[in-house]
């Protein structure tokens, strides 16, 4: 809680350049998306399966009207515990107009980062691929590794759009 | 004129408006120094299609105004001619011509003609590329005020151009009410007509055109024996000069009735209206129409006597409008309507003065300039009460985004969910104690379902209503090219999203039209190729596979493949000799391509097919072209669905749903043992009927598990599409019901043997099973040999 009121203040200061974002556990590693991107964060709900799809692509759900595909990032990368109970966040991304669900194991947390706060990517760090990887940030001798969502979401190994529906 | 056209008035009318302010937007931001040929072609396409849907409704006026429009902006396009602010300027003027028209036209008020002339004869000189200089419009205005009645001075470049219209007087024998408006229409598309009956039965049409008497002759001959037909040309110094005479051919008449209650006298006027300018006056136990119109007096009396005894009726010419409205009649006209007996409900408003009644005509102390005043100033106030009377009927229909109605759909969705879900919970309750609750909640149901009902109602239309605009433009069309033209529709029940809808319109008017100017050939032609001489064009709606498949299919020429191809190495697109039928095809969707030889007001310009292609992709649909030469042409338009009802049938695979389109079932059955045949260790195949038909097992097709595995346990559903049947194999049947299609590719992807997603009431997601690709894939699973 602390810490969002801290970002708050530090976006108040000024500083025009800070950005927020949203960190998300999975498996031991700790992610970062810009919170612009999310839309809402809710739990895990019965998904409608689809035939002949990839495991990680759990199906799609009824978000008030719309259809909305669910993907797994814990099976697409291999990591943590997969199972679904009362505690399994649902993070609803809006990456330009479409609407994508992601299972992750937890949200923890929303923080403001400065630009020189985000520092570049070793060649490997993260079972995600690093041209996905914006940068990683370290806050209080924890690491983050800030993911471009919409590069991954979009990106024909997440087989979530047709290739000609591709930005 | 039926009730029926009015709503697709009210269509064109709003699409005008909207267009119109559109162009006006792009025309206020244009950089005359580079000007954005983008928004060049923007206006063109608004130009384009006001003259489209003008021309459909029979609006010559407007027609006529957006073609000349359009020959403008065509050459500035094409950079023939450099943009200046004179055209800008007489553009935004041709606009505001046009606004008025509309106007006119919406609330039934006449539009001065003066205006409009002008205009007109501004831009044919400006894409003649002569100067219409500020001065000399300003000399052509003040000659005009001075001496209407005088032919234009030689010495104004716009006169030029008149000089061009022939005045034709065309005497026809005997013809009823109905061919002469047929004839009035047809000879309308040539130049400005008016039409008088004569006493001696005969019918004068006085017209103004560019077109040789032959053209004249040859329109006429389609309602008339050309015997009956005199045409004398009036000499052109006779014709009065086409801006000055407004009132040309219009009389004016007082019409006098026994005095009648105010709703009849109101709707009587409004009757009247439609002829032309009318105000209502009250006088010694009379109510006095005075009435300025170019219709004979016989339709007056027909009007008349919705509303009155003809034995009562009297109709005296009055002096023309133009030579002497006077001043009084028009302080009648504006205040006589109020001076009528009231109710007392209001303070008797007292007529004012006569002085500030005529204030409108500026300074009428010079008898000269005194002629033409009440003329011009009456319109604007005529006119004025017509708008009034028009905004208060707009305001029985509005324009709503059609987001607005999504987010209505999708909450009243959610709505009805959140409902269930309540019901499903009180009915755990004791009815004797929670009576009230129960009761309440039964009133929640029944008006959460009327409200559902009628959220939905506002956007399913049926195709019928783009459909039935047609058969008149066809007619029309065929009529003017000299073609003969069957039309036909199927589908017309199809349901489609109203935002599809409006927007398919343009688009199939395009389509359309082409077919007739370009497919079916003149009956001659058709003759010596073998064909009937009467071509066939149909227009077909259908729910395939999903998607929404629009046709337009003429019998005629058939696209040629080499004229494309060199039209489009001329054009420098990137093109080769051995390109597919289909690519080649696709060039006639380039912009600025035509292979026309002429152009035409009808199409040729080339600006229908890349309009009609990005309106198409804009809907996210994708427009097919079949084609062979000497056989005729389909134009096939395929929208998603991005909302349209469906009615299915659920069945139940494992956990899930499934929704098979009723459309596409043939029939449902639990098979016996024996009717199943495997075949060649291939397949199932299942004897229904005398027919063997190949079992598709959902399961495996979507790898779905299931406890149901032989189709004797489970149902078999006959679906077939495109000619082929198939069985598919499921857990069993649910119910059928309608439901709404979602798109899966809004949020998703294409997902094969699925055609889209709903939401059933329990609020899950069940997917709509694609029928046609299904057959296809369970074929393909059977040669493979998937299954055992």
């Amino acid at each position: 809680m602390s810490s969002i009121t801290e970002s708050g203040n530090n976006t108040n200061d000024g500083v025009t350049n800070a950005k927020e974002f949203l960190t998300f556990v999975l498996g031991n590693e700790e992610y970062g998306l810009e919170i612009l991107k999310v839309q809402e964060i809710r739990g895990y709900d019965a998904v409608t399966k689809i035939a002949n799809t990839p495991e990680f692509i759990k199906g799609v759900v009824n978000l008030r009207g719309r259809i909305v595909p669910i993907v797994d990032l814990r099976i697409k990368f291999n990591l943590g515990k997969v199972e679904y109970n009362e505690f399994t966040v649902v993070i609803i991304l809006n990456l330009n107009g479409r609407i994508v669900g992601m299972v992750v194991d937890g949200v923890s947390d929303v923080m403001s980062l400065q630009p020189n706060q985000i520092r570049a990517v070793p060649d490997i760090v993260a079972s995600i691929d690093t041209k996905y990887i914006v940068g990683l940030a370290s806050v209080e001798e924890k690491m983050f590794i800030l993911v471009d969502i919409e590069q991954l979401m979009s990106s024909t190994d997440m087989e979530l759009m047709d290739s000609v529906a591709m930005h | 004129m039926s009730i029926d056209m009015s709503q697709f008035y009210q269509a064109f009318f709003d699409e005008a408006e909207e267009l119109l302010a559109e162009a006006e937007h792009l025309l206020l931001a244009l950089d005359l120094d580079n000007p954005d040929s983008e928004d060049l072609n923007a206006i063109f396409r608004a130009a384009h299609s006001i003259k489209g849907g003008a021309a459909t409704f029979g609006m010559t006026d407007m027609a006529e105004i957006t073609h000349v429009l359009e020959n403008l902006l065509d050459k500035i396009r094409k950079n023939e001619m450099a943009l200046t602010g004179e055209h800008v300027d007489t553009f935004l003027e041709a606009k505001d011509v046009l606004n008025s028209q509309l106007e006119g036209h919406r609330s039934g008020a006449d539009v001065d003609r003066d205006v409009q002339e002008e205009v007109k004869r501004k831009l044919k000189a400006l894409s003649e590329g002569k100067p219409v200089s500020a001065a000399a419009e300003m000399a052509a205005a003040a000659a005009s005020a001075a001496a209407p009645a005088a032919p234009k001075p030689a010495v104004v470049a716009p006169a030029a151009v008149v000089d061009k219209m022939r005045h034709y007087n065309i005497d026809v024998k005997a013809l009823s009410e109905k061919d002469t408006a047929n004839l009035e229409g047809e000879l309308g598309l040539l130049g400005d007509v008016s039409s008088k009956r004569l006493d001696n039965g005969h019918v004068a049409f006085s017209l103004k055109t560019e077109d040789s008497e032959d053209d004249i002759i040859s329109i006429c001959a389609f309602i008339v024996e050309p015997e009956d037909i005199k045409i004398t040309l009036q000499s052109a110094a006779a014709a009065p000069g086409a801006a000055a005479a407004p009132a040309d051919g219009k009389q004016r008449y007082n019409i006098e009735v026994p005095e009648l209650s105010d709703k009849d006298a109101e709707n009587l006027k409004s009757e009247l209206a439609l002829l032309g300018d009318v105000s209502i006056s009250k006088a010694g136990g009379k109510t006095i129409f005075a009435l300025t119109t170019e219709d004979s007096k016989d339709s007056i009396e027909s009007i008349c006597s919705f509303v009155v005894d003809l034995e009562t009726l009297v109709i005296k010419d009055a002096p023309s409008a133009s030579a002497a409205a006077p001043a009084e009649d028009l302080a009648v006209a504006s205040n006589g309507f109020i001076e009528g007996d009231g109710f007392g409900f209001f303070e008797p408003i007292t007529p004012p003065p006569a002085a500030p009644a005529a204030e409108p005509e500026p300074e009428p102390a010079k008898p000269v300039e005194a002629a033409p005043a009440p003329v011009i100033e009456k319109k604007p106030a005529a006119a004025k009460k017509e708008v009034e009377k028009a905004a208060a009927v707009e305001t029985t229909s509005i324009r709503v985004g059609v987001e607005k109605v999504d987010q209505l759909i999708n909450l009243v969705g959610e709505l009805v969910i959140t409902q269930a879900m309540l019901e499903e919970r009180i009915s755990k309750l004791d009815p004797v104690t929670h009576e009230d609750l129960l009761n309440s909640l039964g009133q929640l149901t029944r008006n959460t379902r009327d409200l559902q009902e009628s959220v939905m109602s506002i956007r399913m239309m049926p195709m019928d209503y783009v459909f039935s605009r047609f058969p008149r433009m066809v007619r029309d069309l065929a009529t003017r090219l000299g073609k003969k033209v069957e039309f036909v529709t199927s589908g017309a029940a199809t349901e489609l999203d109203k935002g599809l809808i409006e927007r398919i319109v343009d688009p199939l008017t395009h389509l359309v039209r082409n077919s007739i100017d370009h497919g079916i050939e003149v009956p001659d032609v058709r003759h010596q190729s073998g064909k009937n001489e009467t071509g066939r064009l149909s227009l077909s709606a259908s729910n395939r596979g999903g998607n929404i498949v629009i046709e337009v299919t003429d019998d005629g020429a058939g696209l040629n493949r080499e004229r494309i191809l060199s039209k489009a190495k001329q054009s420098g697109l990137p093109v080769s000799d051995t390109m597919p039928d289909s690519d080649v095809w696709q060039l006639i969707f380039a912009p600025g391509f035509s292979t026309a030889e002429q152009v035409t007001d009808v199409s040729g310009r080339g600006v229908g097919m890349d309009v009609v292609k990005r309106n198409v992709s804009a809907m996210g649909g994708v427009i097919d072209i079949r084609s062979a030469l000497g056989y005729g042409t389909t134009m096939s338009i395929s929208l998603p669905l991005t909302l349209a009802i469906l009615d299915g049938m659920s069945v139940s695979l494992g956990d899930n749903m499934y929704v098979v389109p009723l459309n596409l079932i043939v029939e449902t059955m639990q098979p016996q043992a024996t009717d199943i045949k495997t075949v060649t260790g291939a397949g199932f195949m299942v004897h229904v009927r005398g027919e063997y038909l190949p079992i598709i097992p959902l399961y495996s097709l979507f790898n779905q598990p299931t406890q149901i595995t032989n189709p004797v346990d489970g149902v078999l559903v006959i679906i077939e599409a495109e000619g082929k049947k198939a069985a598919l194999f499921v857990d069993g049947l649910v119910g059928q019901q309608q439901v709404v299609i979602k798109s899966l590719e809004t949020n998703y992807r294409k997902v094969p043997g699925v055609s889209g997603a709903t939401i059933m009431g329990d609020g899950s997601v069940a997917l709509i099973l694609d029928v046609p690709t299904i057959i296809k894939m369970g074929q393909n699973n059977n040669s493979e040999g998937v299954y055992q």
